[in-house]
């Protein structure tokens, strides 16, 4: 008898875990939220550090998952999820109810709201962005300010809801650094007469290849890298953003008149996840995403025999290292589903 | 003669007590500064002296604060001070008119019954015995409570209890041994003589049955004596030195004289009144949010009497000033904190016996070894002529949605006025003066002093209560300070601007240094209720909460703050409101962290509300309402 596994969340993880349990003959449910399965990939422009197209790798997924034994369950989630006995028992939003031999969560992660740090303006200024409305910009081709001028200075601030003790968040998102590099490339790309100032407090560049890109981005397209936190924005008569900040090297504050101004948000422990792990009786960390029961050699484990985790629910990763925890996830399984009976 | 070696150590104690309390008056009367002297002086005639009396009365015998905050503890503060007070002055009154002859020494009436034990037979006699018996009672049920409350706190309503030195314990021990021991000596004594009203007499009967009474009496008239002596003689070195103290706070505070920001006569006065009752510690957010239970203000007087270092404790205060608005003997604490503050560490005194009894004046380190300050960089602005000058302040740059509704409200009414830190300014200096370091907060008040004044403004609004306080005290400025809220309902008052009625269900969040600090509760609210439904919380004006995010803590954590946050949000959300307002940027930002519900300040929610006048009744040279009211 073919085993049954049902899979929360239909981005990159939990794409990746489907196509390769199906690949050994289990059957999947795979379970989404929204309208259509990818995830955050589907808002992406081009991906860090070779800036090929999102679309290839949303195309590798999507192969992998288009072989059978893959019921995909758009616009539902998840509202009971109960153990009884060697099984699963949960209910979806539509009353549906589906037996499980194992569940693997696949929640991922939601963008730090940048509202919340108000002394940014996100939301209150006419041309303050997120890095997630600047790939929205960058995937229609219109960079531009709200008022439809063509940006000439651009300051991109790191950390938005990361290292930052007053939002909670302790934890570095390990990504922003890169995707901020990679922007201001891009802006400088789209726009070669604009200047780009990056605000960060360290460069985090620990991927393969990223150092590299930060080496391009300042010999290559002339991107000012300022270290310094931005204390806050403000709006000038002219519709201009007034920054103020210290460059820390210098030793010195600075106030700065930009036009735009690209928030490069962290991550954060998904609603969704939340939920889950409030409905499960899943552990969660002092980070508030997943709690694996080994830093080491179980993170793809929960506190519950049976549950696992794939992915960004358990700590910011780029998309290499999500595929493959991901594919770790679907070692664990196996191994689960041949031992218990 | 009536005497009886016994009574020595009552006599001891008493004495030594009366001179003590002589001797310290005078030394406390010698520190006062002239004026101060002048007003104390001033205070024992008339009014003043009938009001200490009463308060007095009405405070420290019958303990009325403690009892509308919690019945059971007045109950027991009460029944011991009041009761022996009663007790004191019906013994000697008792003493004149049955002892052998009037005018008596005091221990004739304290050990009447010894002296007298055939006594009380009948008549007037009997009645008085009764009514004796009925105020020893009342003492009694008093002390169990307290005997009660110092192993388990809760049964007279406290979640928490002061902790106690060695000397507090013997005094403790030897005051909760004075009224068993008198029930006991008078009972036995009854006894044997077969006297004594319904508790000593039936008590002296039932003991005498079965005990030697006649030999059982004689120790226990000891026993009393020593307990009574024994606390008379620790009295000054232990927290029941509030007893004597009390009298003399009341008559300052009565007279006029402030804390001030020196240490002096009527900060160790206010010091030494403390009961240690504990309230504040019931009061306290770092106790009942954050588990921080050794900073609250009954122990920070406690390390201030013990000359231990309090800079730990000092600094470790969200200066909400919610102790303050409870202590029931009125101490200024917050005011005695910031001495503190300002002083840092005081040099500890060599600790001995005497030193207990006499402590020198606290000696503190005038000058404080920081890095020298320098703010030449700031740059020297010379700013617009105007009527108004808006002040948003640092707090409120972080928060600019604030900043945008102000600026909305402004040109909505048509008044003149001059956005003085548009393009940021100094800070107000208070986050300065908090850490103690008022020399470098003066070099900041002379510089935005002198562009205020460069203005010509008549008044200054500033939407952060930090900067509003500071204003309104620190700064010797010729303008009105109004913060936004007062200066909006001035606006509504006089018809400059026009709201909408918003369908939101609103609960207001007083910030500390707005409500508590200056005392502007009022207004607030009255803008409020014209804009919105606005519900009451469980805590309204002078008990309302501190959000946590206070800069006057520089101690805790940012999460140790996020729990005082969250404690206080839950609080104010519970009947689930559209709206949480408040009138300050930190207050909003701290909250905004912690609750779904959505945070706003006053200003946002007026700015929501403004109808534009397309008449524009007071644009262009029509400012005439707002000049009035920039003259008054």
């Amino acid at each position: 008898m073919s085993k049954h596994v049902v899979v929360i969340g239909g981005g990159v993880a939990g794409l990746e875990v489907a196509g390769q349990l199906s690949k050994v003959g289990i059957e999947v449910s795979l379970i989404e939220k929204e309208n259509k399965s990818g995830g955050h990939l589907n808002n992406w422009y081009r991906l860090f550090p070779d800036r090929r197209n999102s679309t290839e790798v949303k195309e590798y997924l999507d192969g992998m998952t288009h072989n059978g034994g893959i019921k995909l369950l758009t616009n539902t989630t998840i509202e009971k999820l109960n153990r009884s006995g060697s099984h699963f028992s949960i209910t979806t939003n539509e009353g549906k109810e589906l037996i499980a031999d194992a569940v693997i969560v696949a929640t991922g992660f939601d963008l730090f709201k940048s509202a919340r740090k108000e002394e940014y303006g996100y939301g209150i200024y006419d041309n303050v962005f997120t890095s997630a409305d600047l790939e929205e910009m960058f995937k229609k081709g219109e960079l531009a300010l709200t008022n439809g001028i063509v940006p000439e200075t651009i300051g991109i601030i790191h950390c938005v809801g990361s290292r930052d003790e007053k939002v909670g968040n302790f934890y570095c998102s390990k990504l922003c650094c890169v995707t901020a590099v990679k922007q201001a490339i891009e802006i400088r790309e789209y726009l070669p007469d604009s200047k780009v100032f990056c605000f960060y407090m360290d460069m985090r560049m620990g991927g393969a290849f990223y150092e590299e890109l930060y080496r391009e981005a300042q010999e290559k397209w002339g991107v000012n890298f300022i270290r310094g936190k931005v204390s806050e924005a403000s709006e000038t008569i002219e519709n201009k953003l007034l920054i103020k900040v210290e460059d820390t090297l210098a030793g010195r504050p600075l106030k700065m008149k930009l036009d735009m101004l690209v928030l490069m948000a962290g991550m954060e422990m998904s609603e969704g996840g939340k939920k889950i792990a409030g409905i499960g009786g899943l552990r969660t960390g002092e980070n508030r995403f997943f709690a694996a029961t080994d830093n080491h050699f179980g993170s793809n484990k929960s506190n519950i025999e049976g549950v696992f985790y794939a992915g960004t629910c358990t700590a910011p990763m780029n998309i290499t290292e999500t595929i493959s925890h991901a594919r770790a996830a679907v070692v664990e399984v196996i191994d689960y589903l041949k031992n218990s009976k | 003669m009536q005497f009886d070696p016994f009574v020595i150590p009552f006599n001891i104690g008493l004495y030594f007590i009366l001179i003590y309390v002589v001797a310290r008056s005078v030394i406390w009367f010698r520190d006062l500064s002239r004026p101060d002297k002048l007003r104390l002086q001033r205070g024992f005639f008339g009014i003043p002296f009938a009001l200490s009396l009463k308060e007095i009365f009405m405070e420290s015998l019958i303990h009325r604060k403690i009892l509308k905050t919690n019945l059971r503890l007045g109950y027991m503060h009460m029944s011991l001070a009041f009761g022996w007070f009663l007790l004191i002055l019906f013994g000697t009154i008792e003493a004149d008119i049955f002892g052998a002859k009037h005018l008596n020494a005091p221990y004739k009436a304290i050990f009447f019954r010894f002296f007298n034990p055939d006594h009380g037979r009948m008549g007037f006699e009997a009645a008085y015995g009764f009514l004796m018996d009925l105020i020893l009672v009342f003492i009694l049920s008093g002390l169990l409570l307290a005997v009660t409350k110092r192993f388990y706190s809760k049964i007279v309503g406290m979640k928490k209890t002061t902790r106690l030195k060695l000397t507090d314990r013997i005094a403790l021990t030897s005051l909760w041994l004075i009224f068993p021991s008198r029930l006991l000596a008078e009972s036995f004594t009854c006894g044997v003589y077969g006297t004594g009203s319904f508790l000593t007499g039936s008590l002296g009967a039932w003991l005498a049955a079965f005990l030697p009474a006649q030999q059982m009496a004689y120790p226990f008239w000891w026993l009393y004596s020593i307990s009574l002596g024994t606390f008379f003689i620790l009295l000054p070195v232990t927290r029941y030195m509030h007893i004597p103290t009390e009298l003399f706070l009341i008559f300052m505070r009565n007279a006029g004289i402030k804390t001030g920001d020196k240490a002096g006569t009527y900060s160790e006065v206010q010091t030494y009144s403390c009961s240690s009752c504990g309230i504040c510690i019931d009061a306290c957010q770092l106790n009942f949010s954050a588990g921080i239970t050794n900073i609250q203000s009954a122990y920070f007087m406690k390390a201030i009497r013990n000359n231990d270092d309090v800079s730990e404790i000092a600094d470790n205060c969200l200066m909400c000033g919610r102790c303050d608005q409870k202590c029931p003997v009125g101490i200024e604490l917050s005011p005695i904190r910031m001495i503190q503050r300002r002083g840092g560490e005081a040099e500890n005194d060599i600790r001995n016996i005497y030193k207990g009894y006499f402590r020198s004046r606290q000696t503190i380190i005038s000058e404080k070894a920081i890095a020298s300050s320098n703010y030449n960089f700031l740059q020297e602005t010379v700013p617009e002529k105007t009527d108004i000058l808006y002040f948003a302040g640092c707090m409120t740059h972080l928060t600019p949605s604030i900043k945008n509704s102000m600026i909305k409200i402004l040109d909505a009414s048509g008044v003149k006025y001059s956005f003085i830190d548009k393009q940021g300014g100094a800070c107000c200096g208070r986050p300065l003066m908090l850490a103690g370091q008022d020399k470098e907060a003066r070099e900041l008040i002379n510089y935005n002093s002198q562009m205020i004044w460069k203005s010509g403004a008549h008044t200054l609004v500033t939407s952060c209560p930090i900067c509003y306080k500071v204003f309104k005290e620190s700064y010797y400025l010729d303008v009105e300070v109004l913060h936004h809220t007062q200066f909006i309902k001035m606006l509504i008052d006089d018809g400059s601007v026009k709201l909408n009625f918003l369908h939101k269900k609103v609960v207001y969040h007083s910030p500390c240094d707005l409500g508590r600090g200056s005392g502007v509760y009022d207004e607030p609210k009255d803008v409020l209720k014209h804009v919105s439904r606005l519900e009451r919380s469980n805590f309204e004006d002078g008990n309302s909460l501190c959000c946590g995010g206070s800069l006057a803590n520089m101690k805790i954590s940012s999460q140790t703050k996020k729990k005082i946050a969250l404690d206080a949000a839950i609080e104010l959300t519970k009947n689930s409101p559209d709206i949480l307002a408040t009138a300050c940027p930190l207050c909003k930002k701290t909250f905004s962290a912690v609750t779904e519900t959505r945070v706003a300040d006053i200003s946002e929610i007026v700015a929501e509300a403004l109808i534009m006048n397309p008449l524009k009744k007071n644009s262009g040279s029509n400012i005439s309402s707002i000049k009035e009211l920039a003259n008054i």
